[in-house]
């Protein structure tokens, strides 16, 4: 009884101020996750009970849905892709940025704006004028004598308007590099000046290699938050992820899935694969990382 | 290392190339929205030969009888409760989790961690499920209500951080002053944790902003629908036929976020940095 006493007289008050996290925690991720995992093995559509059905919803995944692996190639396609593309753009601004010039932090601000807005409803719809067969990037086209075509209409072309998209977002990423780039002392520039080295010689031995630490959490990131992007997809091609599915990204086929089928069993095994896939990747980056992030000390 | 002479003005020419290429296309949907319809389309040139406000008007009607001005309040209002939520909810974590010591406080921590990096779609579905079973369907309760319960971490994180470059000595003086824990956090710690706490309001408020999913997936009543969706049914129901109304509204969705970038750039800016140099 003394022991319970002095239990809750030593942690109450830290437990009063976790306890909004620790409900939430419980009530909204906790409990929905292991009930997920249970309704990833049944059929389910909201009306009647659960269904068990063991495997099959993952069985049918990777055999039979045509319209999955459509789902899986393009999301790959987006994040090799738009990712690299994405933080290449970003380190290249930073280095840009940081060559000592003035107006930094105006030019910062400028080239951050589209991040601010990207991932908004009103911007993707402007990118479906812009692409469209009438829109602004055939009409600045057209200028320069060359016939476009509606790049939203055509399977080739349709999910490069979204990934164009993502790498016009880079803001976020830059504003990281440069502040990584802030962090190299100063006098390992000045020093390899005496020592006779260039400006490659010093991009290359000293910029890159300190900021592959930076590299690695953008990377990180980007990858993350690329395998769950859903506006932009399901806005441009309004809802359908045509044409011929070649937008259908993963979270949008999930969505349809949920809740225009209502095959909540199927949608949360996609959910689960979505968990596994995104972790076996991140895995694999901090893996590799020992053979390329380079760390002082 | 200052650069000097006449090639300064040789790096300037491309960055501010660079510049006008990313703002093109907002640019354009500028000047596009004071355009007439037809103009839109035929006329290459950025500038509006007439300058026209229809396309506001027109817009801010909104769809059947709902305006504009129902999809704003109702954006802010969601927004506003979000913000709200997660400055009480995150701030308290972030306090226990820095300052009290109490049972199993690393391995919370732990897991407070872990459920950042969680795609949102492993407990969307359950969610959906429970919250219609509450009948909270079409209210904004599954918008906000999560938010009074610390589901964003990283604001946790964020905060943890800014406490733990606070000194202790701080804590010790007001502890000797008979100050006890609970009066400590309102009193001392909240007030000097300020900028960690408008840096988590203005991200709250832009992600809540830009936010479509959740909205799309708990709202069908247009009465009760923010500004994301209101633009959508717009486009739905209008066809491709009013662009111009179209761009006018979209433009005035993104200026409560532009608002936010031009007053707290700084907070936005540094807490971007935080995030990847200490983390």
């Amino acid at each position: 009884m003394d022991a319970l006493r002095a239990f809750v007289r030593n942690n109450w008050v830290g437990y009063l101020f976790l306890s909004p996290w620790l409900i939430g925690f419980i009530c909204l991720s906790a409990f929905p996750m292991g009930f997920s995992f249970y309704l990833s093995f049944t059929q389910y559509d909201m009306m009647n009970a659960p269904n068990w059905i063991g495997l099959s919803n993952y069985a049918e995944m990777f055999t039979a849905d045509r319209k999955f692996m459509a789902s899986m190639k393009v999301t790959a396609n987006y994040v090799l892709i738009g990712v690299p593309l994405q933080l290449s753009f970003a380190l290249f601004i930073a280095l840009m940025l940081k060559r000592g010039i003035r107006g930094l932090q105006f030019y910062r601000a400028i080239y951050y704006v589209p991040s601010l807005f990207g991932g908004s409803v009103a911007i993707a719809l402007l990118w479906r004028q812009l692409f469209g067969g009438d829109g602004l990037v055939n009409s600045l086209l057209l200028k320069v004598g060359i016939e476009g075509m509606n790049w939203l209409a055509n399977p080739g072309t349709a999910l490069y308007t979204l990934i164009i998209l993502a790498i016009w977002q880079f803001g976020a990423s830059m504003v990281i590099f440069l502040a990584g780039l802030k962090q190299i002392p100063n006098d390992l520039y000045e020093s390899s000046k005496i020592d006779g080295a260039g400006r490659y010689r010093q991009f290359s031995s000293i910029t890159l290699p300190l900021l592959t630490p930076i590299i690695f959490f953008n990377l990180v990131m980007q990858v993350i938050s690329a395998f769950q992007a859903f506006t932009s997809s399901y806005i441009v091609s309004g809802g359908s992820g045509g044409p011929l599915n070649s937008t259908l990204f993963y979270t949008l086929y999930l969505y349809q899935q949920g809740f225009t089928n209502f095959l909540m069993g199927y949608a949360s095994a996609m959910a689960w694969v979505l968990l596994l896939i995104i972790a076996f990747i991140t895995a694999l980056i901090f893996l590799s990382s020992g053979k390329w992030v380079f760390y002082q000390e | 290392m200052v650069i000097r002479g006449p090639s300064k003005l040789l790096y300037h020419i491309p960055i501010l190339a660079g510049c006008l290429i990313m703002l093109y296309p907002l640019i354009w949907m500028f000047f596009s929205s004071f355009k007439d319809n037809t103009e839109i389309f035929t006329s290459s040139s950025l500038f509006p030969s007439k300058i026209t406000f229809d396309n506001y008007l027109q817009g801010w009607k909104g769809v059947s009888g709902v305006t504009f001005g129902t999809f704003f309040t109702n954006t802010f209002y969601v927004t506003g409760m979000s913000i709200v939520g997660t400055l009480i909810s995150c701030s308290m974590a972030a306090y226990a989790f820095s300052r009290l010591d109490f049972a199993l406080k690393k391995v919370f921590f732990a897991i407070m961690l872990t459920t950042l990096m969680l795609p949102f779609h492993v407990t969307v579905i359950p969610q959906y499920i429970m919250f219609n079973k509450l009948g909270w369907i079409n209210t904004y309760l599954p918008l906000y209500l999560p938010k009074f319960f610390a589901v964003e971490g990283f604001f946790i994180f964020l905060i943890v951080q800014f406490i733990r470059s606070l000194p202790r000595e701080l804590d010790q003086a007001a502890a000797i002053d008979g100050c006890g824990p609970i009066r400590m956090y309102w009193y001392l710690i909240l007030p000097l944790t300020l900028p960690a706490l408008i840096t988590t309001t203005i991200f709250t408020f832009i992600w809540t902003w830009n936010d479509f999913f959740s909205q799309l997936l708990y709202l069908s009543d247009i009465r009760l629908f923010t500004v994301a969706l209101g633009l959508r049914m717009f486009t739905d129901s209008t066809g491709e036929s009013s662009w111009g109304a179209l761009f006018a509204m979209s433009l005035l969705s993104l200026i409560p976020v532009f608002l936010m970038f031009i007053f707290f750039q700084r907070y936005l800016i540094e807490g971007i940095a935080a995030g990847g140099v200490k983390g």
